[in-house]
């Protein structure tokens, strides 16, 4: 589940985003605690506390005193956008790129995703 | 993103070496070590065996002398320090115990030397880990052996606890136990953990700060993720390979036929784009690999060298 190389504590923040964009975590709703994440993803607490401090410095999560932590209000929205933005250079480039070496020209490319898009 | 590890004062340090240096007659354990370990973090303290990673958990621990160097635990030299060694638990490998005891007097006098213990959780421990209590120890398999000391370890919650290579037979099994309960009892009563270990793979998620030893010099003392990502496996064809890698340091250089595989120091995002633009293929080094390359590094330049 933990993937080498990537730092954990940004592993540990883009999946709470993935439940959150899922729609698993509502917004408003409790996450786990640091505790808990450490003990589930088997991780050095300080580490998932990283990942979850992350999360609060970009307003994606807020803390209640004493209660926990909880998804804010219009989370949902503001990640899916921070995603679109990153699509191009995390996927479509490297698509374009392999496409190219496959020696399949940009109109053929258009092709295959309509088509998929049908069948999907 | 910022790198948030704060800048570590030797008050706060629990353990503080400067210079240290052991030698046993002519050969040199410990060369001119120098670290700290914070409060609260798991570190690791990892080298081949022999690199030394035991003569200098006996040090802190005050069951040896330093030759030279200062060395503070708590502020203060560990030697013979009653105010230091009570908050310490050194769980060895080679522990050993009077002939007769059986598991339980070693649980029933560990009170007398870790005022935090708690009977509770060694009982919990014992349970999980199926220990016979009643057994002689000189009758226990190895395995068990190991857990007597890891329970111990475990429960006297010490402020300063050191494990060193603390589970010598333990199956896999038994080894997650000790993880996930180490974990979870971590993050309810932070205190400060040594972990010494060559299972490197099993621990490296386990671990805030990585200490590497090799041949008596520490050779890396950081943050476990400033190390993960801090080298990359760049794979292609031998002359892509080598343009890409051009003017880097290289770790490790393996090829077969035109195919060229080497190891190299941390990519950013625009040097990974470059690096899939020109058809190479990227993979991440584990901190075992990355440890297993440094201590290599010597041999292995003679061998690119020559």
């Amino acid at each position: 589940m933990i993937d080498e190389g990537k730092p954990i504590f940004l592993q540990i923040a883009e999946q709470i985003e993935n439940d959150i964009i899922a729609g698993s975590i509502a917004e408003e709703s409790q996450v786990p605690s640091t505790n808990e994440f450490a003990a589930f993803y088997r991780i050095n607490p300080a580490t998932a506390g990283k990942g979850v401090n992350r999360l609060v410095d970009d307003g994606i999560l807020y803390k209640k005193r004493g209660i926990g932590m909880f998804v804010a209000e219009g989370a949902r929205a503001r990640l899916v956008d921070a995603r679109r933005t990153r699509f191009r250079d995390e996927f479509i480039r490297p698509l374009i790129a392999e496409a190219a070496k496959l020696g399949i020209d940009p109109d053929q490319l258009t092709e295959m995703i309509s088509t998929e898009g049908v069948s999907a | 993103m910022t790198s948030s590890s704060p800048s570590s004062t030797a008050s706060s340090a629990v353990v503080s070496v400067h210079g240290l240096t052991k030698r046993f007659g002519k050969v040199t354990a410990v060369d001119n070590a120098s670290f700290e370990i914070q409060p609260n973090t798991i570190t690791g303290l990892l080298g081949r065996n022999g690199a030394g990673k035991t003569t200098i958990m006996q040090v802190l621990t005050g069951q040896d002398f330093a030759t030279s160097g200062d060395v503070r635990v708590f502020g203060e030299h560990p030697t013979e320090n009653a105010r230091v060694l009570s908050r310490i638990s050194f769980i060895k490998e080679s522990q050993r115990y009077p002939d007769d005891f059986q598991p339980k007097h070693v649980f029933q006098s560990a009170p007398w030397f870790f005022e935090n213990w708690d009977a509770d959780f060694a009982a919990q421990l014992v349970e999980e880990f199926r220990l016979p209590v009643n057994r002689r120890i000189k009758k226990l398999s190895r395995g068990q052996l190991s857990a007597v000391g890891v329970i111990v370890g475990l429960a006297s919650r010490a402020p300063l606890t050191f494990f060193d290579e603390p589970y010598l037979g333990l199956d896999a099994v038994a080894r997650q136990l000790f993880y996930d309960r180490l974990l979870a009892d971590f993050a309810e009563h932070p205190r400060t953990v040594v972990l010494s270990t060559h299972l490197i793979d099993e621990v490296s998620q386990l671990l805030e700060h990585v200490l590497v030893i090799d041949q008596g010099t520490l050779i890396i003392d950081e943050p476990a993720e400033t190390l993960r990502g801090s080298a990359t496996t760049v794979v292609g064809t031998r002359t892509a390979v080598d343009a890409f890698v051009a003017g880097r340091d290289v770790l490790h250089r393996d090829g077969i036929g035109g195919l060229a595989s080497v190891t190299v120091g941390r990519l950013d995002a625009d040097e990974r784009r470059e690096a899939a633009q020109a058809g190479l293929e990227l993979s991440p080094v584990s901190l075992q690999q990355l440890i297993v390359r440094k201590t290599n590094l010597t041999e292995k330049e003679f061998e690119t060298q020559s």
